[in-house]
């Protein structure tokens, strides 16, 4: 069977889903189901003490799911690092998806602050999965670090823009020794497919999920596409070639010249 | 007493003697909430044993959806 292995587990779902950005909590659970997921990610954040909302764990069933809490918000390493320990303290899995974005238009992945920030977690005991810039160097940096996985981005976030860093995904795939995950920016289960036909391990989709009158339709074909892109690498595609080449014979045409 | 909770002071006219008990002033669900108390994370098992002291500063954090 082909798993999905990451540090000590194993999936058979490729695609990852977020949680952010749904109209109710019944649609997030809807897109959940129908994703095949078995990863979610979500966030931290303060409680608003005058209006406390009602948990969000209570809609997640943590025996299907893995709870995979991100960093999101965090501007620099330290940020980060507290936020992971905060994680870690409601009793998840020590699993993170660590998130450094000081840039707030683009919400580009800070590399530097990134990667003081792996080296952190993975010596506190983390599980680390960091979101990156597409930058082939920096993912074997994050790998020597420990991380259990490199999520570079396709696009920025929630631009649903598809696999704008093509090539250099490709080189970091040719180099990893640890699952690739194409995270942010895809919009379409094409671009999901794109990206698990280069050769991408996994992919992670929150906002082209939300951002849907029917998210569990979206849900459903985001996993196809997943399972296609996939399928598709594991029997090799064909050459491109500059010129046609024929599928059909070039012999015994209804003519006489040769 | 006087606590500041997530960047807002508060003052509690209700004794309030450990963090447990803040949480349920607050209609908080222990297992929905992570404590920071003045810097330091606490964890679940010694909510209900930590004490609070005028000034203390408070961050009340949970789950929410993102990506």
């Amino acid at each position: 069977m082909d798993l999905l292995k990451i540090a000590d587990r194993t999936f058979s779902s490729r695609l990852m889903v977020g949680t952010g950005k749904f109209s109710s909590n019944a649609a997030m659970v809807a897109a959940m189901e129908h994703s095949g997921s078995e990863i979610v990610t979500v966030a931290l954040r303060r409680v608003d003490i005058d209006n406390p909302q009602d948990s969000l764990l209570s809609h997640i069933d943590r025996s299907r799911y893995l709870l995979l809490p991100n960093t999101s918000g965090a501007r620099d390493a330290e940020e980060a690092v507290r936020l992971a320990r905060l994680a870690r303290a409601s009793g998840c899995d020590p699993w993170v998806k660590l998130e450094v974005t000081p840039d707030p238009y683009y919400l580009l992945p800070d590399p530097i602050e990134t990667l003081k920030a792996a080296e952190i977690l993975v010596k506190e005991g983390f599980v680390v999965l960091p979101y990156m810039p597409a930058d082939p160097v920096l993912a074997r940096h994050l790998e020597e670090v420990g991380c259990a996985t490199v999520m570079p981005l396709g696009a920025p976030i929630g631009t649903n823009r598809g696999v704008r860093t093509r090539d250099l995904i490709s080189i970091i795939i040719e180099q990893a020794n640890i699952p690739v995950v194409v995270d942010a920016g895809l919009g379409a289960p094409s671009h999901a497919a794109e990206a698990m036909e280069m050769g991408a391990d996994a992919v992670l989709v929150n906002t082209a999920l939300a951002d849907t009158p029917d998210p569990a339709a979206m849900a459903r074909a985001f996993r196809k596409g997943v399972e296609a892109g996939r399928e598709a690498w594991l029997a090799g595609l064909g050459p491109q070639r500059r010129q046609a080449e024929a599928s059909s014979p070039l012999t015994g045409f209804l003519r006489n010249d040769s | 007493m006087e606590l500041k909770i997530n960047g807002t002071q508060k003052t509690f006219t209700d004794e309030i003697l450990t963090v447990t008990q803040l949480l349920e002033q607050l209609n908080l669900s222990v297992d929905q909430v992570v404590v920071e108390l003045n810097r330091d994370i606490l964890a679940p098992g010694v909510l209900s044993t930590t004490g609070l002291n005028n000034g203390d500063e408070l961050e009340l954090i949970q789950f929410v959806g993102g990506g």
